[in-house]
């Protein structure tokens, strides 16, 4: 705020306060009825806050309710097993979560920065083919996760690329479902970086390149990993396509990315458990997902406080 | 002195590689138009486009066989609707008491509650609605016969819908919350200014500025309702029924397509085509969808300065 | 933090990650369980498809197979019976679980690719009709699951079934299996006289014949049909109907399914292993372990073993086939 001169600084302050006192009048002195209609407005919006955490609780607590009798050690190192429900755990499905997100993660870190490098630095705007990729990933990240189930049938177990029922192509399946998720995050964070800094690059000789190799990618690293972040953690908790892929159930050993023997995976196992109605099952899939949100909300955390600690401010 | 020290053409190959990158978002929608197309068009060899798109018995498994997609689209808007009549009062509400109604101490804790909400995964969901909001909430409050009552019946499309409701709120309340706090203070203080009252500001003068983005966050919300598997799977049941009942079991477009593929199904037979044929309905509804929604954006967009 | 660390991070994140699964899929013993010392030294992998009557006793006879044989991989599916035989002459799968036996379309279809197979009678099943425990019904006659289950029947209420002696004015709620399940095909048989002739207004439950549990369990009008374990397993929380099959009523058990009173819902079970299958030396003894091992694992499972004399039977046929 600049000073005012000294002359007009007392009729400033008068000013101000006249103001002040004459808005805090016109607020303390409202008609009853609007007071009353206030009030009940504000309870109504809080009401909905409350209803939506209210929710989000009775959800956490009635996972861990039901599922804490089946926490126990035996739930990380056991196979499932169907005829001694107390003995059974989720070994084949966590090992076979960890390979399918190692897969997505090879997929999609390169071919997301790549694409979205490519649209925000290199893509004329006014192109028809490049409007037409962009139309293209945003009807994709609309698109339901089961159609790309169907996808994965049709395209990369069967057909064309004829993999064959194998967790590396379940791992392509989900790939793909969270890549427009990557490339939209990652250009954010690359139209985050200003346009100086590449003029400046440029004008000093390097290449665009170059430009964007050692200025631009760096400084929205931490944007892109962000955005990396949350999509695996999408990537985690989808059943709908691993269904139609593949990821059998009944899966005792540990399953392998090219592995034609059957693989499963946590989301796909919790859906099993849940659909038996002995109580021993029940409390298996509630220990399933209290292990899976346990997971995801490290990964989201960590997501934050990454954005929030690298964040650059220009 | 001003020439750059790599060659030209290791940039262009670059900017190729690149592009080869961008490229695969048009290849994997034209893989998906083209996976779903081909049995559908065999489907439709079998099956008259009539049945298919007029009938409301959908049987494909007896003999003989019935068609009828109206019954899994009419199950799947079911549980949407119910879910949107809870998602949308609620979200709203949260978005507006958000930004126009609370400190920034108490946004900064709800506002990750909603991203926590946001981010459970809907097998977790579909569980909690089958196994709690159902017996709970919906059974012991249902008011008695009404419309056939919930007494009795493991599977209602209203636990479903509520459960879609659960997980679409976030969506909602945070992107109309971001719309409406892009809406620059000087349309707040203006009507402050001229004696409006903090929820007039927020209905008559802030809402309005945001619609854009309010219509767009419930356009998106309806579309994920839409293409929802795991909740409806586990909460609504496996029977196709033409209605909008909320307490009933019904079969979605979504159930049917996973509990008819899960695994390995053999290709060539009319049930295998049929999954295709729900699939397009499905894939054409979401697309529309989003295009009504971009366009609702460009159109009601305000442009500030 | 410059880029080259990221970058370093995230690849350190996903080796972690493959390390992980890489020491995990070759540490097989633990991997199958505290089981008779691992070892064994038969390797390959069996793919088992069919009957989800037949897949919990497949499951638990397999995971003992692998607790001694760690090297034998098994994986269980359950597309029912006939989705089962589709794979299984098409040649994707070793062994067809299968909770009636092969039909002649199917016959056909497995010469027509060249795919041989044995039928291995391995336990029996009593078809269980299961309601609700508010139910006071106790018996059904099979002229009365008929007008029920028909295909044009229309009955929705429990009063209004023929000849009822208890007073019952509770909603039907129908649930039972769909059309690609063997139990489908054997109840549709025994009951309606025709296989796949069945009213279509049930709540059908695909392969997953523990939502007819649930249902049931659920509905004080339910009624459903699953294979005899489904009933064991969940005693407690259901009524098992006793079926008049013209000499009284006769309620499903082990005893009544073995002597045959237990009618016309008793039958048998089979799993179909081809030939090419059992060429491979862990079949083989898959198969022979099963046949052993069965009996002492189905009445634990809720299935019905075999008497002495059907196992005679079985284990000669076996012989024969050169198991």
């Amino acid at each position: 705020m600049s000073a005012a001169s000294g002359a007009s600084a007392p009729r400033n302050r008068l000013a101000v306060a006249g103001a002040r006192s004459t808005t805090e009048a016109m607020l303390r002195n409202q008609p009853r009825g609007d007071v009353i209609r206030n009030a009940i407005f504000a309870g109504l919006l809080l009401l909905a806050v409350c209803i939506a955490l209210a929710g989000l609780l009775a959800l956490l607590i009635q996972a861990f309710a039901k599922g804490s009798s089946a926490l126990t050690l035996d739930l990380i190192t056991n196979p499932p097993s169907t005829a001694f429900p107390d003995k059974a755990g989720y070994r084949p499905a966590i090992i076979g979560s960890l390979q399918l997100i190692a897969g997505v993660m090879l997929f999609v870190v390169p071919v997301g920065i790549g694409a979205a490098i490519y649209l925000e630095e290199y893509a004329d705007g006014s192109r028809w083919w490049n409007r037409l990729i962009e139309i293209n990933i945003q009807n994709l990240a609309a698109v339901p996760s089961i159609i790309y189930g169907i996808l994965g049938l049709a395209f990369i177990v069967r057909g064309p690329m004829d993999l064959g029922f194998i967790l590396a192509a379940g791992s392509l399946t989900l790939a793909l479902l969270v890549l427009p998720m990557v490339i939209i995050a990652s250009r954010e964070a690359l139209r985050a970086v200003p346009d100086s800094i590449r003029q400046g690059s440029l004008a000093l000789g390097a290449t665009q390149w170059q430009t964007i190799r050692t200025q631009v990618l760096p400084a929205s690293v931490p944007g892109i990993a962000t955005g990396v972040i949350l999509a695996v953690s999408r990537a985690i908790g989808e059943t709908a396509p691993l269904l139609l892929v593949g990821a059998t159930v009944f899966v005792t050993f540990d399953p392998t990315p090219f592995g034609s023997d059957g693989y499963s995976a946590m989301p796909v196992q919790i859906f099993n458990y849940a659909l038996r109605p002995q109580e021993e099952f029940q409390a298996l899939a509630a220990a399933g997902i209290i292990v899976m949100l346990v997971v995801l909300l490290a990964m989201n955390s960590f997501a934050i406080w990454l954005r929030n600690r690298y964040e650059q401010r220009w | 002195m001003l020439q750059s020290e790599s060659k030209r053409y290791g940039e262009r190959a670059i900017k190729w590689l690149l592009a080869s990158c961008a490229v695969l978002s048009v290849l994997t929608t034209t893989a998906i138009v083209f996976s779903l197309i081909g049995p559908t068009i065999g489907f439709f060899e079998v099956v008259p486009a009539d049945d298919f798109f007029f009938g409301v018995d959908w049987t494909p498994q007896f003999e003989p066989p019935s068609f009828g997609v109206l019954s899994i689209v009419a199950g799947t808007l079911n549980v949407a609707l119910w879910g949107m009549l809870f998602a949308i009062p609620i979200g709203l509400g949260s978005a507006v008491y958000l930004s126009e109604y609370a400190s920034p101490r108490v946004r900064r804790t709800i506002k990750p509650a909603l991203e926590v909400l946001a981010g459970i995964p809907t097998v977790a969901i579909g569980f909690f609605a089958v196994s709690f909001i159902l017996p709970e909430i919906i059974v012991p409050l249902w008011p008695g016969e009404l419309l056939g009552g919930a007494e009795g019946k493991p599977f209602l499309a209203l636990a479903a819908g509520l459960g879609i409701g659960l997980m679409v709120v976030p969506i909602i309340a945070s992107i109309s919350e971001d719309a409406m706090s892009a809406v620059p203070r000087g349309l707040h203080e203006g009507a402050y200014a001229l004696g409006a009252t903090k929820a007039k500001v927020a209905v008559r003068v802030i809402f309005p500025a945001a619609l854009s983005g309010i219509v767009a966050s419930i356009v998106l919300a309806i579309s994920r309702a839409v293409g929802e598997t795991m909740i409806v799977v586990l909460a609504a049941g496996s029977t196709p029924k033409f209605t909008l009942n909320p307490v009933e079991s019904i079969q979605a477009m979504t159930s049917y397509i996973a509990t008819t593929a899960t695994g390995d199904i053999s290709t060539g037979t009319v049930d295998y085509k049929s999954v295709f044929a729900v699939g397009t309905v499905l894939f054409v509804m979401t697309l529309v969808m989003n295009v009504v929604s971009i366009r609702l954006v460009r159109r009601y967009r305000e442009v500030y300065e | 933090m410059n880029s080259s660390k990221w970058l370093a991070a995230i690849g350190a994140a996903m080796i972690l990650a493959l390390g992980v699964a890489a020491c995990g899929s070759s540490d097989d013993e633990t991997a199958s369980g505290n089981g008779a010392g691992g070892g064994g030294d038969l390797s390959g992998s069996i793919r088992i498809d069919g009957s989800s009557t037949v897949a919990p006793l497949t499951e638990a006879v397999a995971e003992q197979f692998m607790a001694e044989n760690s090297g034998v991989r098994v994986t269980v599916g359950t597309s029912g019976t006939g989705g089962g035989f589709e794979k299984f002459c098409a040649g994707e799968t070793d062994i067809s679980d299968a909770s009636r036996a092969i039909e002649p379309e199917e016959e056909q279809a497995c010469k027509k690719d060249g795919v041989g197979y044995e039928e291995v009678h391995i336990a029996t099943d009593a078809l269980t009709v299961m309601i609700n425990n508010e139910n006071p019904v106790s018996c059904l006659t099979v002229d009365q699951l008929a007008a029920i289950w028909g295909p044009d029947s229309k009955i929705g209420i429990w009063s209004e079934i023929p000849d009822l002696k208890e007073s019952f004015d509770e909603e039907l709620a129908l649930f039972g299996p769909g059309t690609d399940s063997g139990t489908f095909d054997y109840f549709t048989e025994s009951i309606n006289g025709e296989e796949g002739v069945s009213r279509r207004d049930y709540n059908n439950v695909g392969e997953d014949d523990n939502a007819t549990v649930k249902g049931v369990e659920g509905s004080p009008g339910g009624m459903g049909y699953a294979g005899f374990s489904f009933y064991t397993e969940n005693e407690g929380s259901l009524k098992a109907l006793e079926i008049d099959n013209g000499k009284g009523c006769v309620p499903p058990s082990v005893e009544t399914a073995q002597d045959g009173s237990y009618a016309p819902l008793s039958r048998p079970l089979f799993v179909y292993p081809s030939e090419q299958a059992l060429q491979k030396p862990e079949v083989k003894a898959f198969v022979a372990y099963y046949l052993e091992n069965a009996g002492s694992v189905a009445e634990s499972l809720g299935f019905v073993p075999l008497t002495d004399e059907q196992l005679t039977e079985a284990e000669a046929a076996a012989e024969k086939a050169g198991l």
